[in-house]
């Protein structure tokens, strides 16, 4: 919160001096995942994390076969050859699972951290101007929040992507949106709190005695005291959202064939699975370790910011 | 109370009539209308009239709300574009289906969640607690569709002890095969189960740092006094919540739930609704739905002030 001016309008400020703030985020988030190792929870979920991330950055790379080629024999149980057994179009499924990494993490955090942008923007922006503005704008996203979430996604997902100039976004972009639109309004209520506690403190107090600008003080001011809250959202929120997507990939509306979707995978099993149980079970484990490393992760980090502080990590 | 409950109730109508414009709104601009639909790409604009002036949709959109809310206040929800049959009759045997799925799953799954909550939270950091913390932690993270999916492979592909879908046949109650509402209603439970469960242990550990725990502990009343008396009261009123937060999300899990196992319920009815632009379905459903979550907020809000007493009449 040093270098400010008050002749600097809040907009400028904040792209001038947009540097300091990445490194803030990437300074939050490597406390705490250092936090996070001090924990057994977030011992293991680590390195499940971490893997996951390999295979979504190199997976179609490091895949023996290629995700959509007619490698072999049709419903191919495992073998030294496939690993995982093959398809119903003699797809290898290893490869499949290896590449489909990559969507389903890129999809995820993107629509994760959209939710997580809209909602700091409705959250900050109601709490801040407060009074019936607040008042009207909490009751909208209370009447948001009580659809069930993923009827809401089908909602949205079947009125947009379906029409005319849907068509030309991809779906992978629609589903990325939805995921937004459906985590907004609890977002926005974690950060509107969190507004409401730092508003009333000294440096936003002096701030506006200054005369700064709204804006300036909303997002020089007290967003940067909320990276580690933003930081344990993301990480709930961000196994919700492969829930999410997955569940949308498995009801057929999110990634489309043929590329690997595991969510879309487990379905096309469903028609063989008394015959040919391992086409299911390789995209099963893949989206259920990642579940769940996410949130053996986002445990131990919840878990280490409640341990007392020692050494150097803050 | 009296006073209290008439203003919840017509908050719930309140509710319901904003929920059945927006829906109305929402169907109205689904692209391709339901005619469209029914008919296919390749129709001549005649015939295309002709179905919109049968259905009434060459009407204006707030005279055909009005119609439509006017009918349903006396029953009458309208026939379904789809099945060309009356909604009530679609939609009942459906709705009951989910009904008895969702009550299975409640009934299993909240006394055992609760039990094993209070248990695993009273013996924080002990070995039962870390097991049953890291069972219901992966339950919470396994998709229903992949819990689904694992139990078909386990007991109807391995070990051929139940039928791998529910398909059921039209007029006929589950009730009568209950083989194949045992899978669907065990993936339903597994989830709600873990979620409770983590909610109940969370809330007891808060509860048994308080003082006044601290004081009964003190004073030196039986563990099963203070567990009673003290703790579970106390740990319930969040936990109430959450359940019925989760009746909300329980409905979208009956939308995976019942499609994974092919279950003829409103889930999987509503699914093709959306699909098929089935308006006056996703009408009803809707408003099934809104009340629903409306009737379980009120139940959760009412068992608040038996819980507590501070909170009783007041608000």
């Amino acid at each position: 919160m040093t270098g400010y001016s008050i002749t600097r309008t809040g907009w400028t400020a904040i792209f001038r001096t947009g540097g300091s703030g990445i490194v803030d985020i990437m300074r939050t988030v490597r406390t705490l995942f250092m936090l996070a190792l001090r924990t057994p929870a977030g011992r293991i979920g680590l390195p499940i994390v971490l893997i996951h991330l390999i295979l979504a950055l190199f997976g179609t790379w490091l895949a023996p076969y290629s995700p959509t080629a007619f490698v072999g024999p049709q419903l191919d149980a495992p073998s030294w050859q496939f690993l995982m057994g093959t398809d119903v179009f003699g797809r290898d499924i290893l490869s499949r699972v290896m590449s489909g990494a990559g969507s389903i993490i890129g999809i995820s955090a993107a629509g994760a951290l959209l939710g997580i942008a809209l909602g700091t923007i409705v959250g900050m922006g109601s709490g801040y101007k407060g009074g019936k503005t607040d008042e009207v704008v909490m009751r909208i996203m209370d009447g948001l929040m009580s659809f069930p979430s993923l009827l809401m996604a089908l909602l949205v997902l079947t009125i947009f992507a379906s029409s005319d100039i849907g068509r030309r976004l991809p779906q992978e972009g629609w589903v990325i949106l939805t995921i937004g639109v459906v985590f907004m309004p609890p977002i926005s209520r974690v950060m509107r709190s969190t507004t409401l506690a730092l508003k009333t403190q000294e440096f936003v107090q002096s701030a506006r005695m200054r005369g700064e600008p709204s804006p300036y003080i909303i997002f020089r001011e007290i967003l940067p005291n909320t990276w580690s809250v933003l930081a344990v959202e993301l990480s709930v929120r961000l196994s919700y959202a492969i829930l999410l997507a997955s569940s949308l990939g498995f009801l057929g509306l999110g990634v489309q064939p043929p590329s690997p979707d595991w969510g879309l995978m487990i379905s096309e099993s469903r028609r063989y699975i008394v015959t040919a149980p391992w086409v299911a079970l390789a995209p099963a484990f893949a989206v259920s370790s990642l579940i769940i490393g996410v949130n053996l992760l986002t445990d131990g980090i919840r878990q280490a910011r409640r341990l007392p502080k020692k050494g150097t990590y803050q | 109370m009296v006073r209290f409950l008439a203003i919840r109730l017509s908050l719930i109508v309140l509710t319901l009539l904003v929920v059945s414009v927006v829906i109305f709104m929402v169907t109205e601009v689904l692209p391709g209308d339901a005619a469209q639909q029914a008919l296919g790409q390749s129709v001549t604009p005649e015939s295309l009239e002709a179905l919109r002036a049968k259905w009434g949709l060459d009407r204006p959109a707030h005279v055909r709300y009005f119609d439509w809310i006017g009918s349903a206040l006396q029953g009458d929800l309208g026939d379904s574009y789809k099945y060309n049959k009356p909604v009530v009759e679609i939609v009942g045997p459906r709705l009951y289906n989910s009904v008895i799925l969702l009550v299975f799953a409640f009934v299993i799954s909240v006394p055992t969640a609760v039990i094993t909550g209070v248990w695993a939270g009273v013996r924080r950091s002990s070995f039962g607690d870390q097991f049953a913390s890291i069972v219901s932690l992966v339950g919470i993270s396994l998709p229903e569709f992949v819990t689904g999916i694992l139990f078909i492979v386990i007991f109807a592909s391995w070990l051929h002890w139940l039928p791998s879908s529910s398909i059921l046949l039209p007029g006929t109650s589950p009730l009568t095969r209950p083989s194949i509402l045992v899978l669907p209603t065990l993936t339903m439970t597994g989830v709600l189960f873990a979620y409770l469960m983590r909610m109940t242990r969370a809330n007891v550990i808060d509860v048994m740092e308080t003082n006044y725990v601290r004081t009964a502990i003190l004073k030196g009343l039986p563990m099963r006094r203070i567990i009673f008396r003290h703790i579970i009261p106390n740990a319930m009123l969040p936990t109430i919540s959450v359940i019925a937060v989760n009746i909300g999300w329980m409905l979208g899990g009956l939308i995976i739930v019942e499609n994974v196992f092919a279950y003829p319920g409103i889930g999987s009815l509503l699914l093709v609704s959306i699909q098929s632009r089935d308006v006056p379905i996703l009408q009803a459903l809707a408003l099934i739905i809104a009340m629903t979550y409306a009737a379980s907020n009120l139940l959760a809000d009412l068992s608040y002030g038996l819980l507590n007493p501070r909170i009783r009449i007041s608000s």
